[in-house]
């Protein structure tokens, strides 16, 4: 909306999500979990500026050795610095969760949004739609897309979001579902705005606070896919790596050089613990009967 | 001696925003065989004195400051947890605004009623049953046999506060606490209830403390009647001096808010502006085969210029209607036409444009409005939608819609959690107001709301609607609202219009049984004459 000259003396008002922040930021676990993230993603993007080494560069000398100053992490077999190839498959398992997500998100608040606000026979449509791919074995799927299409990062990103928007859009749809029934949204409906704009304006504002909430806990499970895809030898390839592929490695070699599982692990568990707790501290700051006191 | 005697009561709650003192200072008495009743709005302590003394205000947040409360030589608030879950139930028992939250929907109430008997009085199953189903049968519960054995669901609102009350009494208790017990029930049933309460203080021998927002609804039963306001008890004393010399100004206050009196009638014949014919909505349940008649075969006028009153119980189909004229409702058949055009079959864009024509304010304020939207934003969007006026224009616009509905311009970035209920309901009437509508459906608006803000609100609505011309359908369940603004009246029972006519006709020649009975059941008759 156009900024006010007439209203210059208004008061500021606290919006529901300035409330929702303010409440976060008590929560210390949660503010660790998101300085952690944010971290995180600040090296994965500095990483090609501040990695130690390159990522194909090998010691074939040194070979697998412990931590050391030169190699803070150790060195695989190929004598790879760990540190440098941790950096590096976070960019890949950090983008996967994001993107993955991402997709996830635009797909099943829109599929859901519609269904629910819709209702009748075309709920009736889409809603099977969703049961229909859930039965899918979700291992066939990708596997057929990557046979099909070849291994592919980006088709990575595609075939991890086409399964978990499906979640998504079933809570998106109950929440309109209620939504839908009160009486703001009948306003809506009665000012003469289009489906659209009620969906828009009206509805998916109101739905979001589960959904964020589910989406920080769709991220971690997302990245926990790809480690289990890339595992399987069906996700990522080397050269390229990701923390999946660094621990399916690490576990095979766990008995000589159990640093190479060790470092990768503990990175996965810090990044999903922040998630967890970051979608805690969401989950309580949206919880719309705290708001009421 | 007093039954119950509450002696200084301070009680607090400590919330992150500081310490807010809800009862302050109270002392009231509960005598034997009398029934009390504590009046007062929402947030003036009247539930809170009487749950701190039964030890049910949960600690923290609240605080009790300080006080006693005597019942049978001993002091309540002094009393273990323990101690008091003895009293609570079987001394001292409670009935409550929504039975139905109550009662477990797994069990028959059968099995509820006997379980205290079985379990603290060790009585054996058949007998509990046979004192279960006399007191079935006194709290005017047919057929008490049978229905002994029916789920909480199977009752009626009103059936299940007669189960609740029959749940209070079964332990034979000195003192029944009853928190805005019909609230919740129509207007008939609620007259009902009234009778039975009073009956039972009667007959059982035992003192009732009545906690109410409405002073008319105590006026019939009350032996004795306790003003609170902001924690403080402000007046008290026997019904005829609250009612006809009360000294404090809020008592006064209350008593001119009791909706009375009625709108001087219209003197020329305006056209129709609202017709509507053999109207259906109809409902088809997935469950079942019959439809829901919610609305059947209903005809009538609006003239241009008038408040048409809508009174009905719930369930009677009165929101349906409303909502179905301006086509918020499936229609099922029937033709309904504004200004002579036939909007029955509109769509799209069509029906837009009408929209900007018709508009409708909703009964909770609180859920009418989009909670992550300004005043400002919510005000806007009609406007804009309509082409209402040009962006550049939109400020001024907004600022004279707040000035029209008593809103301070300051509070225009404010979001609806941070107004009052009174205060969102001019919000909720600006935003119908916006596009300059010639017809309105209120429905309900007042309800939602204290006595003192409803006052407010019905005389804004009166004043807005001369201003803007309005016509308007106002539903309600409340004749004495209706009488006070509407210049016709039409009743609905069941689905079908069963009368209609001038305020006058209808309240003093009520023709169909349903409106004789409706008009037997306006509480406050005892005293509304002599206001």
């Amino acid at each position: 909306m156009t900024e006010s000259t007439v209203f210059n003396q208004a008061e500021q008002g606290s919006s529901l999500w300035l409330d929702a922040w303010l409440r976060l930021r008590r929560n210390k676990l949660a503010v660790f979990g998101g300085v952690v993230l944010l971290l995180l993603i600040c090296i994965a993007l500095l990483t090609p500026w501040i990695a130690p080494y390159s990522y194909e560069a090998q010691d074939l000398d040194l070979g697998a050795s412990g931590p050391t100053s030169a190699h803070w992490l150790g060195t695989d077999v190929f004598g790879r610095d760990l540190l440098t190839q941790i950096m590096y498959g976070g960019r890949v398992s950090l983008a996967v969760g994001f993107v993955a997500t991402a997709v996830a998100l635009l797909i099943g608040v829109t599929w859901g949004a519609v269904a629910g606000y819709v209702g009748g026979r075309v709920d009736a449509v889409m809603m099977r739609l969703v049961d229909i791919l859930y039965a899918l074995p979700f291992m066939i799927f990708i596997v057929l897309l990557m046979v099909v299409f070849g291994r592919n990062v980006l088709l990575l990103f595609l075939a991890i979001g086409a399964v978990e928007w499906l979640t998504m859009a079933r809570i998106m749809r109950s929440q309109v579902q209620s939504l839908r029934q009160q009486e703001f949204v009948e306003a809506a409906v009665s000012l003469g705005l289009s489906p659209w704009t009620i969906i828009w304006r009206h509805i998916v504002p109101n739905a979001l606070g589960p959904i964020i909430v589910y989406t920080t806990l769709t991220i971690p499970s997302v990245m926990l896919l790809e480690a289990f895809l890339s595992f399987l030898g069906l996700g990522i390839q080397p050269p390229q790596t990701s923390w999946g592929l660094l621990i399916s490695y690490g576990a095979e070699t766990m008995e000589e050089y159990p640093w190479l599982l060790i470092f990768p692990g503990l990175t996965l568990t810090l990044t999903l613990f922040s998630l967890n707790f970051l979608g805690d501290g969401l989950r309580d700051a949206l919880d719309v009967r705290g708001s009421k006191d | 001696m007093a039954l119950l005697h509450v002696e200084n009561l301070g009680v607090s709650f400590v919330t992150r925003n500081g310490v807010t003192k809800a009862v302050d200072d109270v002392s009231f008495s509960v005598e034997r065989r009398q029934i009390t009743a504590i009046i007062g709005e929402s947030g003036s302590g009247k539930s809170v004195s009487c749950y701190a003394t039964l030890g049910l205000v949960p600690t923290p947040p609240g605080r009790i400051d300080s006080g006693h409360a005597w019942f049978d030589g001993r002091d309540l608030l002094a009393l273990s947890e323990s101690e008091l879950r003895q009293i609570r139930g079987r001394d001292i028992a409670m009935i409550f605004q929504d039975p139905m939250t109550c009662l477990n929907p797994y069990m028959t109430i059968g099995k509820q009623l006997i379980e205290p008997l079985v379990l603290h009085k060790n009585m054996d199953r058949a007998k509990a049953r046979i004192q279960a189903v006399a007191l079935l049968e006194e709290v005017g519960i047919r057929d008490p046999n049978t229905t002994f054995d029916a789920y909480p669901h199977e009752f009626s609102g009103g059936m299940r506060q007669r189960v609740m009350i029959a749940m209070a009494l079964i332990n034979e208790p000195r003192l029944l606490i009853a928190d805005e017990p019909t609230t919740a029930l129509d207007v008939t049933i609620q007259a009902q209830i009234l009778h039975l309460i009073s009956d039972l203080q009667k007959s059982r021998d035992i003192g009732v403390l009545f906690i109410s927002h409405d002073l008319a609804v105590v006026a019939d039963i009350a032996d004795h009647i306790i003003v609170m306001e902001q924690g403080k008890v402000v007046e008290q004393g026997p019904p005829q001096d609250i009612f006809h010399a009360a000294q404090h100004p809020y008592t006064q206050k209350l008593l001119s808010a009791i909706p009375t009196g009625q709108k001087p009638p219209a003197t020329t014949e305006q056209s129709a502006l609202i017709q509507v014919n053999n109207l259906r909505t109809w409902f088809y349940p997935e469950n079942s085969a019959e439809p829901v008649k919610a609305v059947d075969n209903v005809s009538l006028e609006i003239r241009r210029g008038e408040i048409l009153g809508l009174v009905g119980e719930s369930g009677s189909g009165k929101s349906t209607l409303g909502r179905s004229i301006l086509r918020l409702a499936p229609i099922t058949a029937g033709r309904i036409a504004l200004d002579g055009t036939d909007i029955t079959a509109l769509e799209g864009q069509g029906l837009k444009q009408f929209r900007r024509r018709m508009q409708m304010i909703f009964q909770d304020p609180y859920a009418s409005l989009n909670p992550r939207m300004t005043v400002y934003d919510t005000l806007a969007e009609p406007l804009l939608l309509h082409n209402v006026v040009s962006r550049r224009e939109l400020d001024g616009a907004i600022k004279q819609l707040m000035d029209d509905v008593g809103l301070a311009q300051s509070y225009v970035r404010k979001y609806p959690h941070e107004f009052s209920g009174g205060q969102r309901q001019r919000i909720a009437i600006g935003r119908a107001l916006a596009t300059k509508p010639e017809f309105v459906v209120a429905d309900e608006p007042v309800s939602a709301l204290d006595v003192t803000i409803q006052a407010q609100i019905l005389s804004l609505l009166a004043d807005l609607g001369r201003e803007y011309g309005l016509t308007m359908l106002f539903v309600s369940h409340d004749l004495a609202v209706i009488r006070q603004i509407a210049d016709r009246i039409v009743v609905m029972y069941r689905g079908e219009l069963v009368e209609s006519g001038t305020v006058n006709d209808v309240f003093e020649h009520p023709q169909a049984a349903y409106t004789q009975q409706l008009l037997a059941s306006i509480p406050g008759a005892t005293v509304s004459h002599s206001i």
